[in-house]
């Protein structure tokens, strides 16, 4: 303000830019406000959401609720097998859609030549980013399910949503991938490294901390989707846990979804208490995006 | 030394340009590529496309070893690009392809079967923007090492390289911090001390000193002329005085027509600033240029 003061005062020729100056103050603290609301607005809906979840939930959170098996007598009914199922399909998951997504990136990004084949290839993984999840639950019931004769099992319900997230997880790290600044690769070339030596020393060190949160973001939105579990053998109610990979299973989101559509109120609210559990997992899983974040950029010199 | 090196491309393309057809014949006033004991690397009949843009056109002088060779020129006239050639980094450039010859130790580097890579481990670069690793001083000097496979006593190269490159008193204390929290010019200096480790025969070194302030560039001037008795070494350079202090012999290239790089003057540093062959020469060294 005290600049504009002085111009202002000085001279007729600046006093042009100084009021140009206070329009675009104007302008900002305008933006300032409308980007305020937008944030309220978002904030006031989750916050009702939360709210209405906790307050129908809350009576039903009871120590046995993690570790009893569903029953058809709602105070004894728990979410056990469906949270052991959860964190199986989880670790499935990402043990498949994990290294094979950054292999893939990897020889998109720093091997494949750059052709109108590679590039076909590049648009053809973003659409499938955009396919319906039904649709790789459909898939991994022909591919896994089916031809592998794994079942409806856990392997092929992990496997199914793997594919579902591949596409994502490729994605996130090809931009991690390519923000890793060409110098790097340079002074490592100029060494005398291979390709595989700078891409394993420098480029996916660097690029580890992107593909870490792509990575773990992709998992927690595919961990809420039910549709492709349900194709693979996800099953509402199953009162024991999985034994091993080839067993059937349950997770949470089909269990919430078994829960609300049956007509007790009892069992509405028993779902609304699966939601805060659902969300507890959630928010695990994003602290462990950032811890794991953390650890591996102080790895890096920055 | 200074007198075996030969002027080219002196409004004469006979002088170096071979024909094609006859070989390499006629290239020999320039003496003939491997038959010299003192020269690293001789490049002969250059030409360096990016897609079909003619970037540097039938280029040929000698490097003689432990020398420095400066190329200076106008922007844009292709140093960096014959520079990238010699160890061919331009292979790593999309759509970038090289011609002619460039002879070290009895082999064309540009032939195909010659592996870029084991090229590089023998001739070293660095960069006009230090780019040290994202790793400990250490571990910077140390990688290059580890990868060419030289075992032995890693603390002990890492103390001679950076004495070499004339860091150690400023790091001794803390080679476990991270080669990024140096200043520019100490980078820059780790960088070298990171081509030196992995003991190459020839250095390149792309404008070294450009991003750096003159002390720092001055004590890397210095560098290269204590690494000189070691190392054959090859660097770009916009400053003219920097070429005119450190080298011993001096490239100047100019653009020809269609933006193409041409070779005017190859001479010892001290005959082409005081007695350039060539008009262009005369003009550039005197600022008279564009
Ligand atoms: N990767 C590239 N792709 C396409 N053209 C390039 C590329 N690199 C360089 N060129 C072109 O080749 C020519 C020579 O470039 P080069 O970088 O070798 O010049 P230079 O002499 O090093 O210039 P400067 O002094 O500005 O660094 C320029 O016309 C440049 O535009
Ligand atoms: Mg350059």
């Amino acid at each position: 303000m005290s600049v504009e003061a002085t111009i202002g005062g000085t001279s007729v020729v600046a006093a042009e830019p100084a009021s140009n100056l206070r329009g675009r103050e104007v302008r900002a603290r305008i933006m300032s406000v409308v980007l305020f609301l937008g944030t309220i607005v978002a904030l006031v809906a989750l916050g009702v959401l939360l709210w209405t979840v906790i307050a129908r939930g809350w009576d039903w959170i009871r120590p046995g609720l993690f570790t009893d098996p569903p029953s058809r007598r709602p105070e004894n009914s728990g979410v056990g097998p469906a949270i052991l199922g959860t964190f199986y399909v989880i670790l499935l998951t990402a043990a498949f859609a994990f290294p094979v997504g950054i292999l893939g990136a990897i020889y998109l990004e720093e091997y494949a030549p750059q052709n109108w084949w590679t590039r076909l290839l590049r648009i053809n993984i973003s659409n499938l980013a955009g396919v319906p999840s039904i649709v790789y639950g459909l898939l991994g019931l022909g591919i896994f399910v089916e031809f592998f004769g794994f079942g409806r099992s856990l392997i092929a319900g992990g496997l199914a949503l793997g594919l579902l997230i591949l596409p994502i997880v490729i994605i996130a790290s090809q931009e991690a991938l390519r923000a890793v600044p060409p110098s790097l690769r340079e002074a490592g070339y100029g060494l005398g490294a291979t390709k595989w030596q700078v891409t394993r020393s420098h480029v996916l060190p660097a690029a580890m901390p992107g593909i870490l949160t792509g990575t773990i973001l992709a998992l927690s939105t595919g961990i809420g989707e039910t549709a492709p579990l349900l194709v693979t053998g996800a099953a509402s109610f199953l009162t024991s846990n999985p034994d091993s990979i080839f067993d059937r299973y349950s997770v949470l989101p089909v269990l919430i979804y078994g829960w609300s559509s049956r007509p007790q109120a009892e069992f509405q609210e028993l779902a609304a208490a699966a939601i805060m559990i659902m969300l507890a997992v959630l928010l695990v899983l994003n602290l462990t995006a950032i811890v794991l974040r953390r650890r591996v950029s102080r790895r890096l010199r920055w | 030394m200074l007198t075996r090196t030969t002027t080219v491309g002196t409004g004469n393309p006979a002088d170096v340009a071979a024909p094609s057809g006859t070989g390499r014949r006629a290239t020999h006033r320039l003496s003939a590529p491997g038959t010299d004991d003192s020269v690293a690397v001789a490049i002969r009949d250059l030409n360096a496309y990016y897609g079909s843009f003619h970037a540097v056109g039938d280029v040929a002088f000698d490097v003689p070893k432990n020398e420095i060779t400066a190329l200076i020129g106008p922007s844009g006239c292709g140093k960096s690009t014959v520079l990238r050639c010699i160890n061919r980094m331009n292979d790593l450039v999309p759509g970038a392809r090289i011609e002619g010859t460039i002879q070290y130790r009895g082999q064309n580097l540009n032939a195909r079967k010659v592996d870029a890579v084991e090229v590089r481990r023998r001739i070293g670069m660095v960069f006009q923007k230090p780019n040290p690793f994202p790793k400990s001083i250490y571990e910077n000097v140390v990688w290059g090492a580890k990868i060419n496979g030289i075992k032995g006593n890693y603390d002990e190269l890492v103390e001679r390289c950076l004495r070499q490159a004339a860091l150690w008193d400023e790091v001794k204390d803390k080679l476990k911090e991270s080669g990024l929290a140096l200043s520019g010019g100490q980078q820059q200096r780790l960088c070298i001390a990171r081509a030196i480790a992995t003991n190459p025969d020839v250095i390149l070194m792309d404008e070294p000193a450009s991003a750096l302030d003159p002390i720092s560039t001055l004590k890397i001037e210095e560098l290269m002329r204590e690494l000189e008795r070691q190392y054959t070494i090859v660097i770009v350079t916009h400053n003219m005085q920097q070429a005119a202090r450190v080298s011993d012999q001096t490239v100047f290239f100019s653009l020809g027509e269609k933006r193409m790089g041409v070779l005017v003057e190859a001479s010892p540093t001290r005959e082409l600033f005081t007695n350039p062959r060539d008009q262009r020469t005369e003009d550039y060294i005197t600022g008279r240029f564009g």
